[in-house]
């Protein structure tokens, strides 16, 4: 039987078609979830896309981390199931307080969008699995909430228990403090990235390189040796 | 109806770019002496039946669970006086 990987929709959502095509890229079943659901369709894991949920009002993430969705991928998540949060959906994982810290305007005011290059530093959680500690990857970036912040303590926390799962290389788009593009819950099950793996899944887009199809390709070895 | 006002601040050690950039933008306005901007939210909740202690007390936790972020922002809670029929003749004058 394949695993079936819910990706959730919310009003402003952008990104969940790609995340479907990705998952479907790596051999895995997507099940598309509706923000209103509060039935997760028996899936083995949960994406939260990227875009401008709830059109990023208050703040960015905060209105859908109350949606009746987020109460059952909340719940699944404590209880050990993998998520992943992409860019917005980073956001909102930041908002429900799965992962510590939150996510703020670029320094510079300005909405970027560049291919942006990333090192793994923890291949030991259930998305980065596919990769190697320490490989660098190309995948692109598009944010303008995308500026990572927490106190000295959680950051030193973090860094200590290897949460911090990936950092910028070369160029830090956003102020992101100590270069932090992603990071893990403490059991490694719930991850969330700025930048977008899924637009880097096929050669002909993107990058032209498939360097995201690695968090796909991760969740079911994790599946698959549960 | 009365008013209850929470205002929501970055805390004081979050840097805020959007501050920053209005206090640039003072000089070449020809405002000169404001040494810092920062820049907050002000919500204004219009409450229906008294505004007593527990009603304060769920404010407060609207404020907290949702209007503010309190991870990076610190939020304060306000009471404004004014009669509903005063405050309803303000908002159609303006």
């Amino acid at each position: 039987m394949t695993a079936r990987v819910g990706v959730v929709t919310f009003p402003g959502t952008l990104d969940d078609r790609d995340t479907q095509r990705a998952v479907r890229t790596a051999g895995l079943e997507a099940v598309p979830l509706w923000h209103r659901d509060k039935d997760l369709k028996q899936v083995d894991a949960v994406i939260l896309p990227g875009g401008f949920s709830y059109g990023d009002y208050l703040r960015a993430g905060a209105i859908s981390r109350f949606s009746p969705v987020m109460e059952s991928v909340i719940d699944q998540a404590k209880a050990g199931m993998p998520v992943l949060g992409i860019c917005n959906g980073f956001q909102v994982l930041t908002e429900t307080h799965l992962l510590p810290g939150a996510m703020l305007r670029n320094n510079h005011l300005h909405f970027i969008c560049r291919d942006q290059k990333l090192r793994v530093e923890n291949a030991e959680t259930a998305w980065t699995r596919s990769y190697e500690q320490g490989q660098e990857i190309n995948i692109p970036l598009k944010n303008i909430d995308g500026r990572y912040v927490a106190d000295e303590r959680v950051l030193d926390e973090l860094e200590a228990e290897g949460r911090v799962v990936f950092r910028y290389r070369e160029l830090n788009p956003n102020g992101s403090l100590r270069d932090i593009a992603g990071i893990s819950n403490a059991a490694g099950n719930v991850v969330g990235l700025m930048p977008h793996p899924e637009h880097a899944v096929e050669p002909l887009i993107g990058t032209g390189r498939t360097d995201g199809l690695g968090f796909f390709t991760s969740i079911l070895k994790r599946l698959v040796s549960a | 109806m009365a008013r209850v006002v929470v205002d929501v601040m970055l805390k004081p050690e979050i840097l805020d770019p959007q501050g920053q950039a209005v206090q640039r933008a003072l000089p070449r306005l020809g405002f000169e002496g404001i040494a810092d901007v920062r820049q907050g939210k002000r919500f204004e909740l219009e409450v229906e039946g008294p505004v007593d202690d527990a009603a304060l007390a769920r404010i407060h936790e609207i404020a907290e669970t949702f209007l503010a972020n309190t991870v990076i922002e610190d939020f304060s809670v306000k009471v404004e006086v004014g009669e509903g029929a005063d405050a309803a003749a303000g908002k159609a004058g303006s």
